[in-house]
């Protein structure tokens, strides 16, 4: 049972991205993190470039691939993709508000898009600024219809390319049908792949979403009339007729469907609080989801306010590869330096980022993340940091400022006889505290 | 349902089976494989190696393995049917698609079993529940949480090793197995590790996993490059991406995986099982170059596979499988989308191989599973059995059990001799 003691640590580390010094959470910490939404630190996108330029810079790259002489295009890709890698990382590290920050990156991964195809080799990053960022404090299906109609999600999924057989454009090109998007919609974004839905409701929501494209020379998503699938649609026993219109139709009753609050809250509780997701603190999740309309805000404050959430589950949390490389550099106090040292270190560790190995996104549980040979990579990254940060570190203090009551005698006692600084602040990077959440 | 050109798996063998499984007997490269057999044998009722490859994603069975026998083949597959190459000729009825060269050649040589029309129990479309289905080896998604090999595997006496940056469900359940990936840092120190297992020991879990870590072979590759594209950090601009999308292997980071696997397979006390995966099979959009690529990356593996192997491939059987197949038609993209039966690959130096087995359930719209899927006539777990069976000596009980609930017998006549 979780003793009081151990709540600043939690709300430090099992919910945000790790504090060098706990006392900075004050004496209530379901306080400090609920207070995270009242102003959360914004991002700065300043001269980063946007979901259209980035589209544009990947056509260019993309040609460039075929064209002798030197690939200055794929340079200007590859730069941009590290500015805003760097910036994240900056934001990520520095930002006063880490719970609202792991806010975001949950529902980022959530609505998954990866740079594993070419047309989207460009568009991650902008488009967890422009279709998650902004909507993850508002109603779910604002930030559903988001991240639907991004140019980047309408690529990674390929609706971009769907287009209504019956529609002029299929009758005339000989093109059509392409239901990746509408399968994912519903398994993944929505309802869940167990909420009863058949493969004829795939096919017809597929339907239903043909003609919402990339414009080519814009790089923005447009309706395309010519591309659209004639005729009503029948989706999970709901009609919808014709229509760009139908889209806003389907997206609000697919995220307020009683199965979406359900699979939200389970997915929620399992990457915030264990990977067995206690019941009760799932119900109570989707209960405040659904009678919320889907308050993303409400629905967060049901999950943090919950006394389950406060209480330990053995054996913990694994932290991704990302959160724990976050997580080090803020109790080092240490600046992210250049992306492409942070992108080798994380590829290393089993998280490339932004390249989710599928639409599921990365995984949530210990048994993907705690391999032996993930943690052989762990070990070695942790010895490698406590070589460049230990000498200047004192790892005894660290660790009882940043783990405070949460800290174990065992991790302690090693740390404490470790034969050098750089051990010891290898020990602290390894140790159980550390590595799980 | 048309069975003349093909043979099924659990019945006795019918004439025209019978016919060709004595072809391929005859054709087969008949290595003195007894003596090896027994000096590879590592407990009571083991024998020789097993290697599943795990193709994630969902692989086009139609498209690796062609029916161009089927009279509705043609119009059903449409631009899909047309490829740049002609596909390499089986049995007159089926084919095989042009990037599986060197599977064709084991073909001929008696050593490549397709079977075709194959599917696990699961009959939706959804990737994550088809692979936690195959790899739990449960009848419903997520009824297991531990894996048939990992349950299967006789404790202390196996050892199954993934070549893969997690554990793979289908070896979860096992202290003895264990994963490995290329590393370029170097091994923990005797100093470093015992701080670590001492500063683990309150954690089962971790304290679990760091044994397992300093048990690990330590083989790092000589090829750096490799390396990287093992690890994921390959060319991000290669047009090709699409399938680099994973620390997963692709490409030749998938045939230096395979040839680690074949070391570690080959040493003499090395594991009894090897696990590798390739990713990429999702082909929705512009299915033709990229399983071209997908394809030509598989057949360099499992040739890779078979040559670090040497000798013991007389006595190794490889399992090459997928989640589900895609429609059989082809969808609005070029691609295809997610579907029911597809294909498997059985191969190795004793396979009764130089045959596509498959009860052919046909391709009229009426034949089709829900009028668009190739419709499942083959247990895939009726293959799993007989590899556990033939390899960990698992007994057909703890199979039907434990190992794979509720799976029909192992399927018969998979290898040249019982």
């Amino acid at each position: 049972m979780q003793t009081p003691a151990h709540a600043p640590a939690l709300a430090a580390h099992r919910f945000g991205l790790g504090e060098p010094r706990l006392d900075t959470i004050g004496r209530d910490p379901l306080a400090w993190v609920l207070g995270q939404w009242d102003a959360p630190q914004a991002f700065d996108a300043s001269g980063l470039p946007d979901g259209a330029e980035a589209l544009a810079l990947t056509r260019a790259a993309l040609r460039a691939v075929n064209t002798p002489g030197p690939d200055n295009d794929r340079q200007a890709l590859v730069q941009a993709n590290q500015r805003a890698l760097q910036r994240r990382w900056a934001h990520m590290v520095g930002t006063a508000t880490p719970v609202h920050e792991r806010w975001v990156q949950f529902w980022a991964n959530h609505f998954t898009v990866a740079a594993t195809k070419g047309a989207t080799l460009g568009v991650v990053w902008p488009y967890e600024r422009e279709a998650i960022r902004p909507h993850v404090d508002g109603r779910f299906t604002a930030l559903l219809r988001a991240a639907t109609l991004h140019p980047a999600m309408l690529l990674y999924l390929d609706n971009a390319q769907s287009v209504g057989p019956g529609s002029p454009a299929g009758r005339r090109r000989e093109r059509g049908l392409n239901e990746n998007h509408a399968r994912e919609l519903l398994e993944l974004h929505t309802v869940g792949v167990h909420a009863g839905y058949t493969q004829a409701d795939v096919t017809e929501l597929a339907r239903l979403l043909t003609g919402w494209t990339v414009e080519p020379g814009t790089g923005v998503a447009r309706f395309v009339p010519a591309r659209h699938e004639p005729g009503d649609k029948r989706v999970m026993g709901r009609r919808y007729a014709e229509g760009p219109q139908a889209l806003d139709a389907v997206l609000e009753d697919l995220a307020t469907h009683p199965a979406t609050a359900q699979h939200l809250a389970q997915r929620l509780v399992r990457h915030f609080v264990a990977d067995t997701p206690p019941e009760p603190l799932v119900r109570a999740v989707a209960r405040r989801c659904a009678d919320t309309g889907g308050d993303l805000r409400q629905t967060a404050r049901a999950l943090f306010d919950h006394e389950l959430a406060w209480q330990a589950h053995a054996p913990g949390k694994a932290r991704t590869p990302e959160e724990l490389h976050i997580a080090a550099h803020r109790l080092l106090g240490r600046p992210v330096g250049p992306a492409q040292r942070w992108t080798n270190a994380l590829a290393a560790l089993g998280q490339p980022p932004g390249r989710a190995p599928s639409p599921q996104g990365w995984p949530d549980t210990e048994a993907d993340w705690l391999g032996a040979d993930a943690l052989r990579q762990r070990v070695a990254w942790a010895v490698q940091l406590g070589e460049q940060a230990g000498p200047q570190t004192d790892a005894r203090a660290l660790a009882r400022e940043a783990f405070g009551a949460a800290l174990s005698e065992r991790t302690r006692t090693e740390i404490e006889r470790a034969d050098s600084g750089a051990q010891a602040l290898a020990l602290l990077l390894a140790s159980p505290e550390m590595q799980r959440r | 349902m048309h069975t003349s050109s093909s043979s099924p798996i659990v019945p006795a063998a019918a004439g025209w089976s019978r016919r060709r499984w004595l072809q391929g007997l005859g054709g087969a490269t008949l290595a003195a494989s007894g003596a090896l057999r027994l000096a590879w044998a590592q407990g009571p009722g083991m024998r020789g190696r097993c290697v599943v490859v795990m193709l994630r994603g969902a692989l086009d069975g139609l498209a690796a393995v062609p029916a161009p026998g089927d009279p509705q083949w043609a119009a059903l597959r449409g631009p899909l049917a047309e490829g740049a190459e002609a596909p390499l000729a089986l049995d007159g009825f089926f084919a095989l698609h042009p990037a599986l060269r060197g599977l064709h050649g084991w073909y001929g040589s008696g050593e490549l079993l397709v079977v075709h029309a194959v599917a696990s129990p699961y009959r939706e479309r959804s990737h994550f529940d088809a692979q936690q289905l195959l790899e739990s080896g449960g009848e419903r998604p997520f009824a297991l949480s531990t894996g048939w090999i990992g349950r299967a595997l006789p404790p202390g006496a196996a050892r199954a090793v993934a070549l893969a940056p997690a554990m793979p469900l289908a070896l979860r359940g096992s202290e003895d197995a264990t994963t490995w990936t290329p590393t370029r840092r170097a091994a923990p120190d005797d100093d470093l590790a015992a701080r670590v297992a001492r500063l683990y020991a309150q954690d089962p879990v971790l304290a679990a996993r760091w044994q397992q870590v300093r048990a690990l072979p330590v083989a790092p590759l000589a090829d750096r490059a490799d390396a990287a594209d093992m690890a994921g950090e390959g060319d991000a601009m290669a047009p090709n991406a699409q399938t680099s999308a994973s620390p997963r292997a692709v490409g030749a980071g998938f045939a230096a995986l395979a040839t680690q696997a074949g070391r570690f397979l080959a040493e003499p006390q090395g594991p009894a099982v090897a696990w590798l995966e390739l990713g990429g099979w999702d082909t929705h959009t512009q299915q033709g170059p990229r399983l071209q690529r997908q394809l030509a990356a598989l057949d360099g593996g499992l040739l890779a596979l078979r040559a670090a192997l040497g000798p013991l491939w007389a006595d190794t059987t490889v399992l090459v499988m997928t989640e589900f197949g895609r429609s059989a038609r082809p969808n609005g993209s070029g691609g295809t989308d997610h579907g029911t039966a597809g294909v498997a690959f059985v191969a190795g130096g004793a396979v009764a191989g130089g045959r596509v087995l498959a009860d052919w359930p046909g391709l009229s719209p009426a034949q089709l599973h829900e009028g668009r899927d190739l419709r499942p006539t083959t247990d895939l777990r009726s293959l799993q059995r007989a590899l556990l069976a033939r390899h960990l000596g698992t007994d057909e009980t703890r199979l039907s059990r434990e190992v794979l609930p509720g799976s029909p017998a192992s399927a018969r006549g998979l290898w040249r001799e019982a």
